[in-house]
């Protein structure tokens, strides 16, 4: 058969054969990252008895949103997503103002000991927040926050910060030194060169960053459960964690909605952004 | 124009108020914690100084040391796991999908971003072996093997968390260290190639020694990851059963917020710190002597 002129087309046969365990390989591993999810929005629509009687593969019988109903109305739903939006936002503000401001201080700005400074920083990314959760526990405990959202708030803040100085610094010492050496020359004062001339040329690098302690925050479980002791406080993974008890464990319709509504969530963001956010997370963990 | 850059208030402001909120809620209370470890009691009941009293029931502690066990036990097979199985994507990526690998690494990425408490809950649906059977016992049921209840047994449940954990991370370290496969210079491997270094033979001795720097990244930042884990453990199995799938972070948990005793939850706090320093250290001496012995 090798005698045989080798057309254009037998080499691609070749080559299609050859590659094909490769392809196999790559279908089953898209398979085990897709199927669990599939499973998860498909069950998220079935009736309790679908899901004790009928099969795992089973589609579901109706497309009702009637388990979303619930998730949101008898398990409470609504309401930890909007602690947790109004935990998030705020931190992630204050997070990036301060962050961006410390990084333009600590790489712009020339002074003595700004190194050690960034070192210091950088020492919080290393800690384990275990370190930090019982005297935070009695602070918030003595100041009267424990039954507000505040020490989520400010819990997050802090622990963001360290990893968020630490990449607008290295984002700062990517911007020639000229441009704002230009600006000082221009006569603009400080606070402008840093408002006017730093923020807007840092301003990819401060979408990245908002992204990645985005996710950090949204999917954060240890402080969350830390400092939120009452049903009215919890964010959507503190409250998801107690779905389970409230429905005795076996109410599967809404537990799964209810997944899926937090899942989904991310998985929006990631549709549009996701080149943004993989190359966020990765940066930010050459931190260790 | 010096001056300016230098202005020592200016300087005050912009960093000033992330220093005070980071002093005031990490440095401090890392201090704070470390005096804790010589006292017992809690916010409401007060404290009581005990010297060195927690250290020494933390080394005579049967459940502490079950934990620290299950957490270098989860930490080492999960890091070599995330590693191993990352780089085996990477090398998947850059010389088999080569350009069309895009697609692949947004997809094999996407648990990476998903909300650890929503992945338990749903693995634990998806191992369960009652009320109802999740797929994986249907499945085993089908191809005639017994139903088996994951969670009711030490090992299988250690085992369950560490397949869900490979599966949450494992796109994450293969873009990290495809992102230093890719890097390797083009005319290096061609070299190699040309030279007659094929397959196995081509990554053993040319593309591996090359990685190692990110792959010396990867596994601190793995291996600091790991130890910390806690998510995954108190949505997934909560520590069951009994007590035999606790790792130190949930235990600090417990007896910090469900017994109330503050300094013994602080010591386990520390000594989580110290083993996460010394797992580090440790790495950093070992690779840098394999990386001399590699020069000789």
């Amino acid at each position: 058969m090798t005698t045989l002129a080798v057309t254009p087309f037998h080499r691609r046969v070749r080559t299609f054969v050859r590659r094909l365990p490769v392809f196999i390989g790559v279908a089953i591993l898209l398979a085990i990252v897709a199927y669990p999810l599939i499973w998860l929005l498909l069950g998220s629509f079935k009736q309790q008895d679908e899901f004790l009687s009928e099969p795992f593969w089973s589609l579901p019988r109706s497309w009702s949103l009637d388990n979303y109903v619930e998730a949101f109305v008898g398990g409470g739903l609504g309401k930890y997503i909007l602690n947790s939006v109004i935990a998030v936002f705020p931190s992630m503000f204050l997070i990036l103002l301060l962050g961006t401001a410390a990084g333009f201080a600590l790489e712009v700005m020339v002074w003595k000991g700004r190194g050690a400074v960034l070192l210091v920083f950088l020492a919080g990314v290393m800690i384990p927040l275990q370190m930090i959760l019982l005297p935070l526990f009695t602070i918030y405990f003595k100041l009267h926050l424990t039954g507000t959202l505040w020490p989520l708030i400010i819990t997050y803040t802090a622990t963001g910060l360290p990893l968020t100085v630490f990449m607008m610094a290295t984002f700062f010492r990517a911007v020639p030194r000229e441009i704002f050496e230009a600006a000082t020359l221009d006569g603009a004062n400080i606070y402008r060169i840093f408002w006017s001339v730093g923020m807007p040329l840092v301003r990819n690098a401060l979408f990245t960053v908002a992204l990645v302690q985005f996710f950090f925050i949204w999917n954060d479980l240890l402080i969350a459960l830390t400092f939120t002791n009452s049903q009215d406080l919890r964010t959507i993974q503190a409250g998801l964690l107690n779905f389970t008890g409230q429905y005795g464990a076996v109410d599967y319709g809404p537990m799964f909605a209810g997944i899926a509504v937090n899942v989904v969530g991310t998985l929006v963001l990631y549709l549009f952004l996701n080149q943004k956010v993989m190359k966020g997370l990765t940066a930010g963990s050459v931190k260790g | 124009m010096e001056r300016l850059l230098g202005n020592p208030r200016a300087v005050l402001v912009l960093l000033g108020p992330a220093l005070l909120v980071y002093s005031l809620v990490m440095l401090v209370p890392i201090v704070w914690s470390l005096v804790y470890t010589v006292y017992e009691g809690n916010a409401v009941s007060g404290f009581e100084f005990v010297g060195i009293d927690n250290f020494v029931r933390f080394f005579n502690d049967p459940t502490a040391l079950e934990a620290v066990g299950f957490t270098l036990r989860y930490a080492l097979i999960l890091t070599v796991l995330q590693v191993v199985v990352g780089y085996a994507l990477a090398l998947l990526y850059v010389f088999f999908l080569k350009k069309a690998s895009s697609l692949v690494r947004t997809l094999v990425f996407f648990p990476v971003i998903l909300p650890t408490v929503a992945v338990a809950l749903l693995f634990r649906r998806f191992f369960e072996a009652a009320p109802t059977e999740g797929p994986i016992n249907s499945i085993m049921e089908f191809i005639g093997l017994n139903t088996f209840d994951w969670f009711g047994q030490p090992d299988a449940s250690f085992w369950v968390i560490l397949m869900m954990d490979l599966w949450r991370s494992m796109g994450f370290y293969a873009v990290l260290l495809y992102a230093g496969v890719v890097e390797i210079p083009e005319d290096i491997i061609e070299s190699a190639r040309i030279d007659g270094a094929a397959g196995w033979r081509l990554v053993r001795h040319i593309i591996l020694p090359l990685s190692l720097p990110v792959l010396l990244s990867a596994t601190i930042f793995s291996i600091n990851g790991t130890l910390k884990v806690f998510d995954s453990v108190v949505a997934l199995t909560n520590g069951g059963p009994g007590t035999s799938t606790t790792p130190l972070t949930v235990y600090m948990f417990q007896t910090s917020f469900s017994f109330g005793q503050y300094g013994y939850g602080s010591t386990v706090a520390l000594m989580l710190t110290v083993m996460c320093l010394l797992v580090t250290i440790f790495i950093f001496r070992a690779s840098r002597r394999d990386l001399t012995r590699n020069e000789k």
